[in-house]
Order: C-alpha cells, then structure tokens, then sequence
C-alpha cells in the first residue's frame, strides 16, 4: 500500500515553532513581546495539535494526515524521503505535546535572564519533539532525535539551578550514547533494506537477508529508548536532569522527552522486530517491575521536591514497560489492551507530572525552597496552588476519576493474563506511591502554617492558565476516557495483530 | 416503576451541588457559604426521595431480576469497561439507608460546623462524599464499583484531614487512605484475576456485576477461581470496614469533624465494604473456604475491637472502636450465609451508630472536648442528648424491644444454627462481644452524664475547643432534631421492618425476604440468653461507673498488664508504624536502595565515565598536530589495508 499526499497540517504542526524560533531571533526585540510572542505562537500551536487530534480518524487505519516528499534528497543510492504522518500511536503524542509546549512557555514568563535565547531554545526543542512523533522516515527521526538534545542541553546549562553544568552533561552523554547506537541499528537496517521508510519496514525485515543477527539490531535500538525511558539501571541522568532544569524544562522532559522512548519502543521495538521482543518479555516486564518497586521506594527516601518527583517518574514509566511486555501474548493470541495501557500511560504521566513538576515549580519561586522539610502549611496561603497538587498528587497516585487510573488499570488487565506475578507484584506500587504522595501533601501543605510563608502569595491569574489547562486534561481522560483510548487502541492494534501472524506462523 | 433518568439523579444531585459549592461558591461566593450547607440538603434531601421511590419500585416488582441499565464507557479490546444502574433489594435500600443518613448529617452539620471557615469546602467534600456512595451502591460493573470505592476513600481521606492544619488530622488522614490501599490491593488483584478467567465465563462479560453472578451461581467458575476472587474482594472489604488487621485507621479517624464520623461509621465508607462483601455474595458463596475467612475474621474482630472500647477514654474512639465490632458482627453474619441478616444488622446499626455520634458531638458541643474522663453530669444540662444517646446505647447494647436487639438476634441466631465448626466458633465471639458491648457503651454513657462534672475542655490539658468552649446548655435544634429523628429509628426500625410476626402492613421478615435472603424463625431461648448477657454488662458498668460499688481503679490496677495492652491498642500501631513502615520500609528497605542508587549505580556511571575522559586523554597524545605524521600513520594505514586486501582476493 503506497502513501502519498501532501495536506500540509503536519508540516506546520512541525515547523511552527522552530519559524517562531527563527522570528523572535531575528526580529522580536524587548523581553515583554518576546514572551508574548511565544505565548500566541504556541497557543496556535496547540490549536493546531488539537486540529490533528480531531481530524484524525479512528474509522480509517493506517497513516493519516500525510505530508510525504520522495525524492527529498535525491540521491539513487541514499532515498531519503519527507514524510510525516501520524497514526493512533502518535496523534495523541502530537496533542501531548502542543498542550505541554503551551504549558512550558507559560511556566517561563518569570525567567529574567536571556530571555530571547531561552525562548528560541524551548521552541526549537518543541519542533524537535515534534517531528519525532511525526516522522516516519529513519533519516528524519534521527534528524529529530537528536535535535532535541541541543536546546535541552543549553537550557538546563545556562538556565538551571545547582550543579547544572553537570547535570545538563549527563544528560548530553547519556542521550548519545544512546543516538549512537541508535544510528548503527538505522544504518545496518538500510543496509538490509535500502529503504529508511518506517512504514515499509516491518515487511522489509521479515524478507530482507540482515547485514546484522536481528537481535542485535533490536538491541542497538532498545537501547537508545531504554536510556530515554530510562529504565533502571540507566535512569541515574533522569534525577540530576529534572532536579537542576528550569521548570518548563522539567515539564518538557517529563511530560514529553521519557515518551520518546516508550514512542520509540512501541512504534520500533515492538512494531518492526515482533520476533525479537517476543523472546525477550521478560526482560521487559523484569525491568518493568524493577522500575516501579525500586523508583517508589527510592522516591520515599527524597527530600527534594523535584527529585522526589523525578524518581516517582522512574517508577511510573515502569507501567509503561510493563504493559509493553504483554505483547508476548498468551497462547496465541496478542491482545491490544496492554500496548493501549502502555501508550495511555505515556499519554497520562505526561499531563499528570508535568503538571507537578509546573506546581512544584511555582511554589519554587514563591516558597524559594525545594527541601520539604523547609515547607508545611501552605494550602492556607496558597489554595489554588494546593487544590491543584492535591489533584496531580491523586492522579499520580490512580485515583478513579483522573487519568492516572485510567492507564494503570488497562496496563494491568492487559499485562496480567500474561505475566501474572510481575503485574502483582508491580499493583503493589500503587500502595507505596500512595504513601509517598500523601505523605509529600502532609508536609508540603498542611500542618501549621510557618511563620516564613506568612506572606506567600498564591498562582497568579497567568500561572493558574497552564495548571487550568493541565487540570481540565488530567480530568478530562479520568472521566471520559474513550477519546483517547480510541485513538491509542486503533494505533497499536495493527502491531499487536502483525505478532500473533508471526506467532501463529512461527514454529 | 421508576425512570433510568431518575435513578442517575439520586447520584447526580449531590454530585451537581458539590461541582456547583466547589466551582462557584466556594471560589467566588464564599462570604454566603451558608448557602452551601442549605444546597446539600436540598441535594441529599431530592436523592432521599428518589430513593424511596426506587426502592418502592423494587419492592412493586416483587421477586426476580434487578432494574439494570448498561451504556458502552470504554472498549479496548477484551477489555469492555461499560457503566449503568443496578437497580436491587440490596441497592434500594443502601440507597435509602446512605440517603437519609447523610441528610439527617448535613442538618446536623449545619449547627455543628457554623462558623467555621471551611464551611463550603466542608460541605463540598460531604456532597461528593454522598455522590461517591451512592455511586458505588448504584455500580452495575465492576470497575466502576471500583472507581467510587476509591472516590469513597478520597473523601474519607479529604474529611477526616478537614482540619488540615492540625498536625495529627492531617497524618490520620493518610492513614487512612494508605491502610484501606493495601486492602484496595486485594480489589484490584481480583479485578485483574477476573478478566484473567474471562474465557471461563463463557461469553458473559466478566466485569460485569449480574454476569459474575450469573457465572457464580452457574458454577463456571472452579472451586480455587472463586476462592481467589472472593479473597481478593474481601481484602478490599477489610480495608473499608476497617476489620482486623487493617483496622488501625478507623480510631485516628476521629480527628475529623464529628458529623463526618458519623457518616462514615453509619452510612458510607465502613458500609461499603459490608456492602461490597453482600454485592459479590454469590461469588462468596460458591467457595467455603472464603465464606469461613469472612466468619472468622467478623467473628474475631467483632471481639478483638470490642475489648479495646472497654478501656478508651475518649467518648469518639468507645465509639469507633463500637463500630469496627459491629462491622465484624455484619461480616460473621455474611460469613456463616446470613446474608439478611447481615444487611439488616447494617441497617439497623446505621442509625443507632450515627446518633451515637452525633450525640457525643452535642457532648462536645457542649463542653469542648471528647476525654469522657472531663464530663459527667451532662443530663440536667442536655436532656435531649442524654435521652436519644441513651436510646442509642440500649439499642447497640441490643436490648429489647430496640433495634439493635432484633438484627442482633437474627446474627446470633444464623450463627447458631450454621451447624458446623466456624458458626459454632463465631457465636461464642459474639456473644462474648455482645457483653463487652454493653458494656462499653454504658461505661461511656454513665461517664458521660451521670455524676459530677468535671470540668470540660477547662480541665482537659490535651484538647483544642471546637466552637465556643465549655458552656452547658443544650445544643441548638437544627443539631437535636437530626437526634430525634435517628432515635426514632434507632427505636422502631428493627421491628417494624423485620417483624417476627405478621404486622399487616409489613409482612413477617419483610426486610430479610425483600433481600431474597432466608430468615430464621425467632428464637426466644436465644434472645432471652443474648438478652441476659447485654444485660450483665450494662450491669456491671452501673456498679463500677453509676453506683462505684466495684472500683474502676481498683480493676484496672489488679488487671494491670491486660489493661495496659487494651489502652495501648495490642501495640499494633507500633508495630505497623514504627517497625513496619518506619524502620522496615522508611528506614530499611527505601534507605537501602537509596543508597545503592547513590553509592553503586550512579557512582558505576560515573566512574564510566572518568575512565572514558582518561582514555581520550591518552588517545590525545597522539593528536600531536604534525601533519608529516598523520601522513606517515595514514601510508602505513592504506598500506595495510591494500596488502590484506592483494592477499586475500
């Protein structure tokens, strides 16, 4: 089946904000009308991501919404192509991220320093994150891959707090460690192949004679996700990362930059090497539980309200493994609902923790204080600030009605009829992330009042926008779940049904 | 017959009334918060009356199926997630009994909480409270009983931390939700377990409540299947009805506004789990080994939480400790089949337990604290609470002819005649219990309003006042009406629903029929004996506290070591908080892995990364600059490969 056409809509949700990039370096002088600027530009960017959403239609499988030039760089031998489309599993990621990128330039009007660079650099980091769940030529989402890494890079170096130069180094490395092996997969594929078209190779895999044993293919792959996601033991960049970025970096990295990697395992890992990821489940699920027991009770021990929310991240991406590791099926038959949970959990944490990581954030600049036995008694002062924690903390935690338990629970009823005890085991985190939650609203908002935040003032009419906008989707899937879930289920049901063919043909 | 659309009504009423307190009152109009209070009782009153309809058109259908409407929610592949009404006996009259507790709550409330600053978030939380519980009672699907069970354990947890700023509220709080989480573990495994054995339910959806019935009473499900299941949803039952051993939460419970007490312990969060048990009963009762658990542990923890009400001194924990020994009376029942019996102990108890605590908040009221030790001679001063708090203590005490007698002695006497081992056992705890209930309850209430006063919060070290102090007067009437109204209840609604012989209008075991449930036929012997041990203990209570013939002193000196356990609670808050999660999980494990994570992994990463910055700095030795000796390297480099290549092609 050949996709062709060119509609346009992709390529401005693309590139919108890198050309809004371009103009505020180029021409938008004084710090006021750069942040506005930003403000209206990824307001129009968010319009455009919800354009996609709704115009992407569940009904009709496969790759909608196509944006595709074959001969983008014409070369015989080298056919790369432009081509962006979305399909279940990454319109959702599209609108994620055009909420979050709306969110993160918000959450920024109170940076002071630099302030044209900083938005040129979160803008372009947006266009990055974008086109990675966009493009389906390998060439391109290498491109995307690794952009993001400059303007990340620069805003956690320049723009962080503590040991920043460090942390935004680590980061850096780790990440491409990871791109590099990436890019050996994506060059032993084409040299399989000769193709770098995403969407013609799983067919391409299964026929085409390999310059490299698939499993090692699949391994140079999983292991730029597995750093991205992170899974533990590579998941020491991720608390540094979060701890010393500005918020609205925070909120990009958790919100949208971890779910590049669950995007990747899923659309690659999973989609392109049924065999592969078959064989190796329970490493996966393995993996999976580690992540949620171990980042939850490390999570118990943070003093540091950022971290404390980083590690939670580290425990709730465990979910994300855990629900892609049903895909092993049981007795045959591959069942959609543990990759739907996966992909809602991507979906969710993202809302869910960047909304924290944005509460956090404000309280940050109000409080001057992270250390949270510094805090206590601040929902009397701040009730907006404190309804709104209350609320992501919950969320966080699975509470019925939020998101949060909308994909915990289908990644454990799909997971579960595969891996019983792992799924068990790893319910068992709903206990001990109740108990770091509840425990971090007792001593950051209740209790007395302290005789220091007597003055603290609450989110003003402009910072209670972002956390409006983060509240109403956090609530929005708890209640009426389907509108995602739809999408996401028509996304993976096309990778869930190409397994059980190869299972049921397999020996 | 009743309309679906009215049905959703009972649970969208309050639920309007909190988004309209939270949304608009609250934010914008929080000077007239009074009007908050007046629209939850205009919401929880329109839900009563709705559900006396539902349940007179439950009643008008006479025997058979349930009233049951389905919509599609959420499919994603096997997984059906559909929400709808289910409309029975059961559901009918938990409506009824959530409804009209509530309402008779916020009247109260509105006495009770004035003035307070948090009025309208007060009464925001106590309309969800009610939605969340009428939204469980009314669930048609499992996963959805399961979202309001939570949304229930949410509310719990955001009125008993009412009082945020009060540092043992807030920590009570927490418990409370974390301890009824572990068992929510049980619920969710069994959830999960269920649709694990969907393919057993032959083509029925497995999540649906009537399919699991159905696929129950079927027996398509094998004998370890619904053994599982029915575990798993019993732990989720123990976390909510606070039985042993996860029944630590419900005494620090007390740390909320008494009103909110008294609608957890009558009608809402405790009710739940005795509900969610009599919901999946079917499934219960397809596993013997289940049924037993659920005899064992009400039977145990009807008695286990009846000796610690023995020695309390704080009039709400006599009370909370009353409850979680009453909820045990409800789960025994269950467990040894009597499913009528154990709904009408609900029933019966909800309106006796709620006056009780509203009474000991008039008691507060008046004298600004709950330590039974600083009060004493409340009568004169509050005749309306002393006479409704006295019909509620005889009732659960269980005495003739008050309700609490007649739901009691149905419990008693399924117990007795179950035949085997397990009835034998649990009737001999209860009937223990039943002793040490009358106990307690006359223990406190002698404390309470016989004798001298002895002060109030003046003399109390330990207590914050709530409202305007020590002034002994009766309290306000829109706070003894709701008393008079229960204990009106707390007098008839045991005969009159259930008669033991045929009233005309109500016919004989009317209540425990409408159920579908068996009914024993009275048993005086029983009743007589059940009666005379109510009676010893509230006997012994008047010579050690009224008459002070037996010192109380005296009794718990010569008894030294066994009152010390009781008042210490079995030291079980120790051992969870300070050697369970504190120094085991906190301290042990978290500490642990804390630490691995600094010391071995992060350090692995970092010393990776040292050798890797020393290897580049050797390897720049050789970048040396000289371009005669990167072309001297290069010669030999293409040299090489040329000659390996002439060799070996």
């Amino acid at each position: 089946m050949e996709i062709t056409g060119f509609g346009g809509l992709l390529t401005a949700v693309v590139f919108l904000p890198l050309a809004g990039a371009i103009i505020i370096a180029l021409f938008v002088r004084g710090d006021r009308n750069v942040r506005v600027f930003a403000g209206a530009l990824t307001l129009a960017e968010l319009a455009l991501s919800i354009i996609v959403f709704v115009q992407f239609d569940t009904g009709t499988p496969g790759y909608q919404l196509v944006d595709k030039f074959e001969d983008w760089i014409p070369v015989d031998t080298f056919p790369v192509q432009y081509f962006l489309a979305v399909d279940g599993l990454s319109a959702p990621m599209v609108l994620l991220t055009g909420l979050l990128g709306m969110v993160s330039v918000f959450a920024s009007w109170n940076v002071r320093d630099r302030v044209r660079e900083y938005f040129v650099w979160l803008l372009i980091l947006q266009t990055a994150v974008m086109g990675v769940f966009t493009a389906l030529d390998f060439f391109m989402f290498f491109l995307f891959w690794e952009l993001e890494l400059v303007p990340m890079f620069f805003l956690i170096s320049i723009w962080g707090s503590g040991r920043k130069e460090y942390s935004a180094m680590k980061f850096l490395i780790f990440t491409i460690l990871g791109g590099a092996f990436m890019l050996v997969g994506i060059l032993a594929l084409f040299f399989s192949t000769d193709t770098f078209d995403m969407t013609a190779m799983p067919a391409a895999i299964q026929t085409a004679g390999l310059v490299m044993p698939v499993g090692l293919i699949f391994a140079l792959f999983f292991l730029a996700f597995a750093i991205k996601l992170p899974i533990w033991p590579l998941h020491t960049w991720l608390p540094d990362a979060h701890t010393d970025a500005p918020t609205a970096v925070s909120v990009m990295l958790a919100g949208v930059l971890l779910k590049m990697g669950g995007y990747g395992m899923i659309r690659i890992s999973a989609g392109m090497f049924p065999e592969v990821i078959s064989d190796v489940a329970w490493l996966i699920v393995t993996a999976g539980v580690i992540n949620v027991l171990y980042g939850a009770l490390v999570t118990l021990r943070q003093t540091d309200l950022k971290r404390l929310i980083a590690f939670s991240s580290v425990s709730h991406m465990g979910f994300v493994l855990i629900g892609v590791s049903s895909v092993v099926g049981v007795g045959g038959v591959v069942s959609p609902v543990g990759l739907t949970g996966a992909s809602l959990q991507m979906f969710t944490h993202g809302t869910i923790t960047g909304l924290l990581f944005l509460l956090v954030g404000y309280m940050y600049e109000k409080a001057h204080t992270r250390y949270i036995a510094d805090l206590g008694g601040l929902a009397t002062r701040m009730p907006i600030l404190a309804s709104a924690l209350v609320i992501a903390g919950l969320a966080s935690l699975g509470l019925p009605g939020t998101s949060g338990f909308v994909s915990e629970i289908t990644v454990f009823l799909g997971t579960f009829e595969v891996w019983s005890w792992p799924t068990a085991l790893a319910a068992f985190g709903i206990v001990l992330t109740a108990g770091y939650i509840l425990w971090l609203l007792q001593r950051t908002l209740f209790g007395p009042q302290k005789e220091r935040f007597a003055d603290i003032g609450d989110a003003t009419f402009l910072e209670a926008v972002p956390i409006a906008a983060l509240v109403i989707a956090v609530l929005a899937v708890g209640i009426y779940p389907a509108f995602i879930s739809d999408v996401f289920t028509a996304g993976v049901e096309p990778i869930t049904q190409s397994i059980q063919q190869i299972a049921r043909a397999g020996p | 017959m009743i309309e679906e659309s009215a049905v959703w009504l009972i649970l969208f009423l309050p639920l309007a009334s909190f988004a309209v307190i939270a949304l608009v009152i609250r934010p914008f109009l929080n000077r007239y918060a009074i009007a908050a209070g007046y629209l939850t009782i205009a919401a929880v009153g329109g839900s009563l009356m709705l559900s006396i309809w539902a349940l007179g058109s439950v009643e008008g259908r006479g025997e058979g199926t349930e009233l049951l409407w389905v919509h599609d929610w959420m499919q994603i592949g096997a997984f059906d997630f559909n929400i709808g009404i289910m409309l029975d006996p059961l559901t009918a009259i938990m409506l009824v009994v959530a409804t009209a507790v509530s309402l008779m709550v916020q009247i109260y409330s509105t006495g009770y909480m004035k003035g307070d600053p948090g009025y309208a978030r007060y009464y925001a939380y106590m309309s969800l409270f009610t939605a969340s519980m009428i939204g469980l009672v009314l669930a048609s699907n499992i996963v959805q009983l399961f979202v309001f069970w939570e949304l229930v354990g949410l509310c719990s947890f955001l009125l008993i931390g009412f009082w945020y700023h009060k540092p043992a509220a807030a920590a009570a709080a927490k418990k409370a939700f974390i301890v009824t989480r572990v068992g929510d573990f049980g619920f969710l495994l069994a959830i999960m377990y269920i649709f694990f054995n969907r393919d057993s339910f032959g083509g029925l959806n497995p999540l649906e409540i009537t399919d699991i019935h159905s696929a129950a009473t079927l027996g398509l499900l094998g004998g370890s299947v619904a053994t599982w299941i029915a575990l798993g949803i019993f732990a989720g039952a123990m976390g909510k009805s606070a039985q042993f051993p996860l029944h630590t939460w419900l005494p620090d419970a007390m740390e909320g506004p008494t009103p909110v007490s008294a609608l957890i312990h009558a009608a809402t969060m405790v009710a739940a789990g005795v509900f969610l048990v009599a919901r999946f009963f079917p499934v219960f009762e397809a596993s013997s080994t289940a049924m037993n658990t659920v005899a064992i542990v009400g039977g145990f923890t009807a008695l286990f939480a009846a000796s610690m009400g023995l020695v309390m001194n704080d009039i709400k924990r006599v009370l909370a400790y009353s409850t979680i020994s009453q909820l045990g009376f409800m789960m025994l029942a269950l467990g040894v089949g009597a499913y009528g019996p154990g709904i009408f102990h609900l029933f019966t108890h909800a309106f006796f337990k709620a006056l009780l605590f509203m009474g000991s908040g008039s008691v507060n009221h008046a004298t600004g604290t709950f330590d039974m030790r600083y009060m004493g001679g409340l009568r004169k001063a509050m005749p309306w609470t002393y006479a409704t708090f006295l019909i509620g203590s005889l009732s659960l005490a269980g005495l003739f002819p008050l309700a609490g007698f007649w739901s009691k002695d149905e419990v008693l006497a399924d117990a007795w005649r179950h035949g085997e081992l397990v009835g034998q056992v649990v009737f001999w705890l209860a009937l223990a219990a039943v002793f040490m209930t009358s106990f307690y309850i006359f223990r406190a209430f002698f404390m309470t309003f016989e004798g001298e006063f002895r002060g109030g919060a003046d003399a109390d070290p330990d207590t914050e006042p709530h409202g305007e102090g020590v002034h002994l007067e009766e309290s306000p009437p829109e706070m003894v009406w709701p008393l008079g109204v229960l204990a009106v209840g707390a007098v008839l609604a045991g005969f009159a629903v259930n008669p033991t012989t045929d009233l005309g209008i109500v016919p004989i075991h009317w209540f425990t029929e409408f159920l579908g449930a068996h009914a024993e036929d009275f048993n005086i012997v029983l009743a007589a004996a059940s009666s005379l041990v109510a009676a010893a203990g509230i006997g012994l209570a008047y010579l050690m506290y009224m008459s002070k013939r037996v010192s109380a002193e005296a009794l718990s000196l010569s008894l030294g070591p066994v009152h010390r356990i009781l008042s210490r609670k079995y030291y079980m808050d120790e051992a969870y908080e300070l050697y369970g999660v504190e120094r085991g999980i906190y301290g042990g494990l978290a500490r642990g892995l804390d630490w691995v994570d600094r010391a071995v992994v992060d350090r692995f990463v970092t010393t990776v990364g040292w050798f890797a910055v020393n290897i580049g700095g050797a390897l720049r030795q050789a970048q040396t600059g000289q371009l005669q000796a990167y072309g001297v390297v290069i010669s030999v480099g293409i040299m090489a490969i040329l000659g390996l290549y002439l060799f070996f092609l």
